[in-house]
This record gives structure tokens, C-alpha cells and sequence, in this order.
């Protein structure tokens, strides 16, 4: 395995724990424990019992005809929307609870963007009986509004981010305050591939189960286990972590990543970290992110809460300067017209992050009897606001 | 030891070194070089210069929002290292940068602590410069420009892990009080006094300085029992907030730390 981190968690120049003294005895007590615990066949068991009988997994491989007939290609949508609380997010914070309770920790902190991973954390902390506290951008609060009653109802408490570019970013910043503040009962559950090692391996770990059944879906579809081509959106990149995650090593797949493009890459406006970014440290890790002369990190925007984030996770710089991952990009707009494109020809409304994986279809030369995957990361009620909006402005014949 | 400023201040004097820290750009843009003229004409003994961050993760409220003041006040590096410069010509005191590692990283390390040399700065804070990595790649390039760093410890932090902190630090260790953001703390709990203790047991080879919460008097007496001296910042910036004249404000803290 090429793409495994390090003793002191890099991805090749990437990645490593660039955090303040005071979290070092936390993250230090991760470390030590994550692997061994995981590895356990309770947990294991445990693990995937739980995603079975409360996920709903495996999510089909959903052989999507109308969009291949378009698209002259064959296009297959790994249906991560119809998991529990609607997104992959739900993988990741099954795993962490899990790992929690055996670190008896009673207290659960999280950042969130979209609300995907607030809920997904929330839902697991009411079905564990654990205290949650989610840390949100007020930017966000506003724009991902039935996440948020979704976070309250479950229990959560959802603190609002006040500082910086009031979105992801600061609400990460929060959580990893609060966490320093609450060094001893407290854990901290990311919800992407970034952060500190050994966040990244380990969010990567607990996502890699849609790669996991990707393999044998397609065996029994098409009779082999890989597919010629996967794509799927990066904020942070961890739906993109868990689809890439088995193919990582087999150079027959192409590997590719898109990011939000916003109003346009050079406009000023937009979220593609690795296209506009270079080497700087996020989150305590050293990745690619956008950032002025100064090392001042820079406020992205996109329409999609999810991938409104500066950085990308270190494992996703690795792949893109090995060459492993090619990069592409869909603006506000692409995204917004592949969300309805979806819902026009399968009855499936993505959400607004997944609906920029889908736009990169319009980028991309296929051949007639490849196999692609699109990861379909979440379902797109909470963005039915966004949505609405698109098409008044369309009806009104403005852009 | 070279002709570091730090360096010649701790082979002087070995206790109740009061150092402050100081964001550049807040309240004023302009703001540090006076404050660094005051602080060294009222016996301060060292400044640490904090230079804004846009994320900050050592951080409490406090320091945090001058750090947005202060970038939104226009303030940045090659602003910072002119003011440093033009209040070197003026003091001796001795200055050390104070912000994270991505600040050095973007600039490139050795163009950065050349930097910090060419405009009278003696060494720096960095809370998320990982020790390991320091002591693999930059320990050398610091050491080329005599220039300090000062590593934190905390209450969490186990005791064979300090030893290393010493061993890798310049300059002093930094103690900090508590584990928690800056400025959060209103009094020295028991377990606070027993962690300084044990630090104090531990007689380590640099000189001990403790900050995070130092906000009166009582307490930077306190740490003076068992350590070199305190650093205060998130109270003197909060002083800052409502000053109607950054002197006059600089003048009366002062006094009412160093003499009550």
C-alpha cells in the first residue's frame, strides 16, 4: 500500500499533527488506543452489525440507465443518500462512537457544515445515550436550516460559530477549542478526512466500507471488482476517502475528484482547495489549502455548506500530487443543473454536494463500454431551499 | 549562547521576569511600537509580538478578537517586521515573535527567522510547532540565527515528555497554567499549585516563565514562587479594549502588577 500514512501519520509530505501542547495528551490517547480497539472482533462485529440493521448498508449500486444513455457510458450511483440521516457521514460517526464508549468518554463534541455530520453525530449519541454538542457556523445555521431542527430534535445541543467566514472552518476551530477545554471526558469526532493524525487514517478507515462493497457489487454486476473510472465531490474529501479507499492501489481506476468551483475559480468566489491552494497547515494538518502570502487561510464560498472548506484532507493532497487523483471542478451553477438533471431522469435529488460529482459528468470524454461510479454521497432535502430558488430565478429568465 | 537578547536577560536576573504579550495592528494598526516603547520604559522585561492569525487554535476570545481587529486594521507580516524594526532602533528589550506555524511555513523557514533577525525579533512561540518534526528538520536553521523557541508545556503533559521540551526549547519553557484556551481562568486552583510544584521538582535546564490566566498581581506572585517569572496577555489586551489612551492604560497595569 502506497497511500498508507507514516509513523508520524504522513501521506508522503502531507499530513502529520501540527497541534498546540494542550492537545497533545488527547490526540496521544487516540493514537494509542484507535487501532487496537478497532481491530477488535467485538468491535468489528459490533461495527457492522450496526451498519446493517440501523444504516441500512450495504447501499445499492444503483445501475442509473437513463443518465447512461446520455452520457453514452455506463454510470453506475453507489446510493450513500439512502443510508440513515441521508449521507455517508453516518459511517464514520458510528465507528467514533463506538470507540468512544471504549474510551469512556461520555461527552461527544463535533463540527459540522451541511448539518450531514451534526445529524449523523447527533443520531448517534441519542442512540448511545452520550451528551452532544455541535459546533456550526452561523452562516450555515441559516442556510442548512431543516438540519438544524433535525440536530435539535435528536438531542443535540448546536452551538453558532460567530468567528471568521462563520462556516465550516471556524466551526473546526470551535470544536477543537472546546476539546482542548474538556481534555479528559470528552472526544471529538470529526467528520471528514482532515484534522490531526490519526484523524485522517481513521475517518478514512471507517468510510472505506463503500469501496468495501463497491468491489463485490461489481463483481456481481459486471463481473469484475473495479470499476474504469470513480468520481466523486471533495470538501475535506471523505466520501471521496471511503469510494477511492480499496481502488487505491489498482492503477486501472481512474480516480477523480471535484471540487466546488463556486462562482468560478478565478472569480474570488469559490472552494476548490487544491486547484487554488498550496502547502499549509489546517486543522493541524499540513495539506493544500487556499491561503494569502502570509499564511493567512482564506474564507472559500461555495453554494454546497459541505464543501465550503479551504483545505482538503492530507491523504487527498498525497493522491493529487502523486498524479494518483485527477482534479476537476463544477460551479454553483453546473452543480444546481446536475442536482435537476438527476431528478429528471432517475427520481433522485442529490444533494447539492453529491450534485458536484454528477456535473463533472458534462467534463469528461467516455467510452462506450466503461463503467464509472459516481459516489452519491447524500440525498438533497435539507438544500430544497437552493434548489427552489434555482429554478424561480430560471423561470424569471434570470441567471 | 550567542548575543541573544533572552539569552543575556535570564543570565541577569532569575526571578519575577514579567514579560507581556502585545497583538500587532490591535487596537491600531500602529499601535505595537508605542506599546513595546511603554512596556520597555516600565521595566518589562520581555514582549511577547504576538502577528495575527486568521485561525488561531491556542487561542481564547480575547486574543482572538484583537487578532481580527488587527487583521482587519490592515495589519501583516511585511507591516509587522517594519514595526519591528523601526521600535528596535529605540529599545533593547528583548522580543519574540508569537504565532503559528503556517505563518513560517508559507514565508519558507529560513527566509522567515532571516527575517525575524534582519528586524531585531530573538526568538519565537510557536504552539503548533510539533517537537518531533522541530527537532528533525528546523532545529538547525534556529540555531543558525540564534534565534529562541520556547516550547509549552501543560498540566497534561507527562513528566518524561517535559524532559524533552526542555531539551528542545531555548530561551525558556513555557508553562502553561492551565488546560484550557488562553484567558479562561479567574483564580489558581489546588491542582493548579500542585502542577507548578511538580515542574518546580523537576529543575529543569531552562529558565520557567507560566502563562494562560495571569491577570492581577496575586497571581503572577504566585507563579513567581515557582517559576522564573509570567507572561500576561489576554488581560492587558482586555485593558486595550477600552483604553483612551494606550499609554496612560500601559502605565497604570504595569504599576499594578509590579507593585500593586
Amino acid at each position: 500500500m502506497k497511500y498508507e500514512v507514516d509513523l508520524l501519520g504522513f501521506y508522503g509530505k502531507y499530513g502529520g499533527s501540527f497541534v498546540p501542547e494542550l492537545l497533545h495528551a488527547n490526540i496521544k490517547e487516540l493514537e494509542n488506543n484507535y487501532k487496537k480497539i478497532i481491530s477488535e472482533v467485538a468491535f468489528q462485529k459490533e461495527y457492522y452489525s450496526l451498519l446493517q440493521d440501523y444504516v441500512g448498508r450495504p447501499s445499492p449500486l444503483f445501475y442509473a440507465k437513463r443518465l447512461s444513455e446520455r452520457y453514452k457510458t455506463n454510470i453506475y450511483l453507489k446510493r450513500e443518500d439512502l443510508n440513515h440521516t441521508g449521507a455517508h457521514k453516518i459511517n464514520n460517526t458510528i465507528g467514533q462512537i463506538l470507540l468512544a464508549k471504549r474510551m469512556k468518554k461520555n461527552r461527544i463534541i463535533a463540527e459540522t457544515g451541511a448539518g450531514q455530520h451534526g445529524v449523523a453525530t447527533a443520531t448517534v449519541c441519542a442512540l448511545m445515550g452520550l451528551s452532544c454538542i455541535i459546533y456550526m457556523g452561523e452562516k450555515d445555521i441559516k442556510r442548512q436550516a431543516p438540519n438544524v431542527a433535525r440536530m435539535k430534535m435528536l438531542g443535540a445541543q448546536v452551538r453558532a460559530v460567530s468567528s471568521g467566514s462563520k462556516t465550516l472552518k471556524d466551526a473546526t476551530n470551535e470544536a477543537i477549542r472546546d476539546w482542548i477545554n474538556n481534555p479528559i471526558d470528552t472526544h471529538y469526532i470529526i467528520g471528514s478526512v482532515v484534522g490531526p493524525h490519526p484523524y485522517p487514517e481513521m475517518v478514512t478507515l471507517f468510510q472505506s466500507v463503500i469501496s468495501e462493497e463497491m468491489k463485490k457489487q461489481l463483481m456481481d454486476k459486471i463481473g469484475r471488482s473495479y470499476p474504469d473510472r470513480i468520481i466523486a465531490c471533495i470538501g475535506g474529501g471523505s466520501n471521496a476517502a471511503g469510494a477511492y479507499y480499496h481502488y487505491l492501489d489498482n492503477n486501472k481506476v481512474e480516480l477523480v475528484s471535484v471540487e466546488a468551483g463556486g462562482l468560478g475559480i478565478h472569480s474570488g468566489k469559490s472552494a476548490a482547495s487544491s486547484i487554488l491552494g498550496s502547502d499549509g497547515v489546517i486543522h493541524g494538518s499540513l495539506t493544500l489549502l487556499m491561503q494569502d502570502q502570509d499564511g493567512q487561510i482564506e474564507e472559500p464560498y461555495s453554494i454546497s455548506a459541505g464543501l465550503d472548506y479551504p483545505g482538503i484532507g492530507p491523504l487527498h493532497a498525497h493522491l493529487i500530487r502523486t498524479g494518483r487523483t485527477k482534479v476537476l471542478y463544477a460551479t454553483d451553477l453546473e452543480a444546481l443543473t446536475a442536482g435537476f438533471l438527476l431528478a429528471e431522469l432517475e427520481g433522485i435529488i442529490p444533494a447539492l454536494e453529491s450534485a458536484h460529482a454528477l456535473a463533472a459528468l458534462e467534463k469528461i470524454n467516455f467510452r462506450k463500454q466503461e463503467h464509472t461510479v459516481v459516489n452519491l454521497s447524500g440525498r438533497g432535502d435539507k438544500d430544497m431551499q437552493a434548489y427552489m430558488e434555482y429554478k424561480n430565478r430560471k423561470k424569471d429568465g434570470k441567471k | 549562547m550567542g548575543k541573544n537578547r533572552l539569552d543575556k536577560l535570564f543570565n541577569q536576573q532569575k526571578e519575577e521576569v514579567l514579560s507581556i504579550y502585545i497583538t500587532t495592528g490591535y487596537p491600531k494598526i500602529d499601535s505595537m511600537p508605542i506599546l513595546v516603547e511603554a512596556l520597555a520604559n516600565l521595566g518589562v522585561d520581555f514582549i511577547e509580538v504576538g502577528m495575527p492569525y486568521s485561525d488561531p487554535l491556542a487561542d481564547g476570545d480575547t486574543i482572538q478578537y484583537s487578532s481580527s481587529i488587527a487583521l482587519k486594521n490592515g495589519i501583516n507580516l511585511d507591516k509587522y517586521f517594519e514595526q519591528v524594526q523601526y521600535v528596535r532602533s529605540k529599545v533593547t528589550i528583548p522580543l519574540l515573535f508569537m504565532g503559528y506555524f503556517n505563518q513560517l511555513l508559507r514565508v519558507g523557514i529560513d527566509a522567515f527567522l532571516s527575517k525575524c533577525v534582519q528586524s531585531g525579533i530573538d526568538g519565537l512561540i510557536l504552539p503548533d510547532m510539533p517537537p518531533e518534526l522541530y527537532e528533525k528538520k528546523y532545529k538547525a536553521t534556529f540555531e543558525k540565527y540564534d534565534l529562541s523557541l520556547s516550547f509549552l508545556i501543560t498540566p497534561t503533559t507527562s513528566d518524561e515528555r517535559i524532559r524533552l521540551l526542555d531539551k528542545l526549547s531555548t530561551g525558556f519553557v513555557y508553562v502553561v497554567s492551565t488546560s484550557s484556551t488562553t484567558g479562561n481562568v479567574t483564580a489558581f486552583s489546588d491542582e493548579q499549585v500542585q502542577y507548578f510544584k511538580r515542574i518546580k521538582k523537576l529543575k529543569l535546564n531552562n529558565p520557567t516563565i507560566i502563562g494562560f490566566g495571569i491577570s492581577n498581581r496575586e497571581k503572577f506572585l504566585i507563579a513567581n514562587k515557582f517559576t522564573n517569572g509570567a507572561i500576561i496577555g489576554s488581560s492587558f489586551i482586555k485593558a486595550l479594549k477600552h483604553a483612551q489612551n494606550i499609554k496612560t492604560t500601559t502605565e497604570e497595569f504595569v504599576t499594578k502588577i509590579k507593585k500593586g
